[in-house]
């Protein structure tokens, strides 16, 4: 076929060429490329944007979400609708009013997370303390499980005391 | 400082002196911060955008947290100087391309950048030559202080420090290395980086970070997860764990390149070199492909009169961005690929 013949879809130059594998037949398209049939029986796109994916993940995932369609943020009038397709939200309000629905994909996009460990702001003064402190015990508890592991029953011992102490002093 | 007295040369943190640098090129760390009582810029108006451009980039430039700090509006810049910014690791791909009032600024030793008005208000990001990450943790914690004690940044009992995308909630921090890793990719051993990276939750991406494909064996490594663990855990992880494997397993594979293969190891560095010296035209991925052989090949000994710092600015200086800069002319891609060819002769000393 010359380069110069127009799209077998629909007679503009063509720019986008097509080849098919069809029950074992080599099937060669040469199409323009606003012409339909450029999508048709043509393999998925390998790589799919990222809102996109978040957005399936959402809909998969997120068994409130036809009740909560009619929800809007009375402060940047975000709608869940609207987050599914940017996958970005509109102000920190949208935290508490979604918290339910972001929850599973807070999950999966945290390995389980779904509390915030880790530096608070200093403004927050006294409620960081506590959540250093919490922080602190989980280091520990995972330190524990490593020294287990690697059999190192005197750290074991010492960590498990230290959780103890830690605790105790939490209550 | 101005802008134009970038192009010259390689920001500290690509001199190639940092610890481990013969695998790692950079480490960085960067944090991303929202200002309470505004929306996030997807719901922001034009006026607010440019409010919060004005009262962070005041805030910045009243703290003087680096000497003689650079701060460009990216909506007046030009798209080279965009582009030039990218290539250094300063601005991301999305905040070149954005509309609106935005900016970054910048410390004179490009260590500190802080883009204004990117997908969340702020997001600072300290970089460093090498595996340094206790030190680029240091200071944009220290700079993070600083700017929260004008700003007050939004933060929920639960969720930590929010931002636009759920992805980047809690700390808001994301540590990434680059890496380079040419014998494993030799050796076919790659693949196995990749699938432990994937099992610890890891992203894998090129040069340029998001959306960008690994040229040149170069590869930045981060984490994805940032809710439920602290940062000097997440800093472990890489520290502790991640890193110091990754750079075990790619020494191991040098070793038996060179010990087993060394003709074809020898065959592929001087080739590059060759090339490199001789060639009149050359591509922006075949340059990388060439320089990250050549740079394989200063590590192990093989070649002694290149030195890595001047292979890392090569990397940099013949981004299209660059060329362009320091020919002061605009160029097409041919004119790229000669200026290109030119430019690397002459730093390596070739006719």
């Amino acid at each position: 076929m010359s380069s110069e013949s127009p799209c077998n879809g629909c007679n503009k130059p063509k720019t986008v060429h097509v080849t098919e594998i069809k029950n074992g037949k080599k099937l060669e398209k040469h199409l323009c490329k606003d012409c339909p049939m450029v999508n048709e029986g043509m393999a998925a796109k390998s790589h799919q944007p990222i809102n996109e994916l978040l957005s399936n993940f959402v809909l998969a995932h997120s068994g409130v979400a036809k009740q909560q369609q009619s929800k809007t943020c009375g402060a940047c009038g975000m709608t869940w609708g609207k987050f599914k397709q940017s996958g970005l939200l509109g102000c920190e309000s949208d935290y508490a009013l979604y918290e339910e629905e972001l929850s599973p994909l807070l999950k999966r996009a945290h390995e389980g997370a779904t509390h915030h460990v880790g530096k608070v702001p200093a403004r927050r003064g006294s409620e960081g303390a506590v959540r250093k402190k919490r922080v602190s015990i989980n280091r520990l508890r995972k330190d524990l499980a490593r020294a287990v592991e690697e059999e190192d029953y005197e750290a074991a011992a010492r960590l498990r005391d230290q959780i103890k102490t830690a605790e105790g002093v939490e209550k | 400082m101005k802008l134009s007295d970038l192009t010259s040369q390689a920001g500290e943190w690509l001199r190639g002196s940092g610890p481990m640098s013969e695998v790692v090129i950079s480490s960085r760390v960067r944090l991303a911060r929202n200002v309470k009582g505004y929306p996030f810029l997807t719901c922001a108006s034009r006026a607010q955008r440019r409010e919060l451009e004005n009262r962070i980039r005041d805030t910045i430039l009243d703290a003087e947290l680096a000497p003689q700090t650079l701060y460009v509006d990216l909506e007046q810049a030009s798209d080279v100087d965009r582009e030039l910014l990218v290539e250094r690791h300063l601005i991301s791909k999305h905040q070149a391309a954005a509309e609106g009032a935005r900016g970054v600024a910048i410390g004179q030793d490009e260590n500190l950048s802080i883009m204004v008005n990117e997908e969340d208000h702020l997001r600072l990001q300290v970089l460093r030559s090498g595996l340094q990450l206790d030190e680029a943790w240091e200071q944009i914690n220290h700079v993070d202080d600083v700017l929260e004690e004008e700003l007050e940044f939004a933060y929920h009992n639960r969720f930590g420090y929010l931002t636009a995308c759920p992805t980047n909630i809690g700390t808001g921090i994301r540590v990434s290395v680059m890496l380079h890793l040419p014998a494993l990719k030799l050796t076919g051993e790659i693949e196995k980086v990749f699938r432990a990276a994937k099992d610890m939750k890891l992203a894998v991406r090129g040069l340029y970070g998001e959306g960008t494909e690994a040229t040149g064996d170069f590869y930045q490594i981060s984490n994805q997860t940032t809710l439920g663990k602290d940062e000097s855990e997440i800093l472990d992880d890489f520290k502790h764990h991640v890193i110091p494997r990754i750079i075990d397993f790619e020494h191991h594979a040098r070793r038996t390149l060179r010990g087993e293969r060394a003709v074809a190891l020898d065959d592929k560095v001087f080739r590059a070199l060759g090339v490199l010296k001789s060639a009149r035209l050359l591509s922006s991925d075949e340059t990388l492909f060439l320089l990250s052989h050549l740079r394989m090949g200063v590590h192990l000994g093989r070649v002694k009169d290149v030195e890595i710092k001047t292979l890392n600015e090569l990397v940099l200086m013949t981004q299209p961005a660059h060329l362009q800069k320091l020919m002061g002319k605009k160029l097409d891609g041919d004119e790229r690929k000669a200026a290109r060819a030119e430019f690397i002769r002459h730093k390596l000393g070739a006719i």
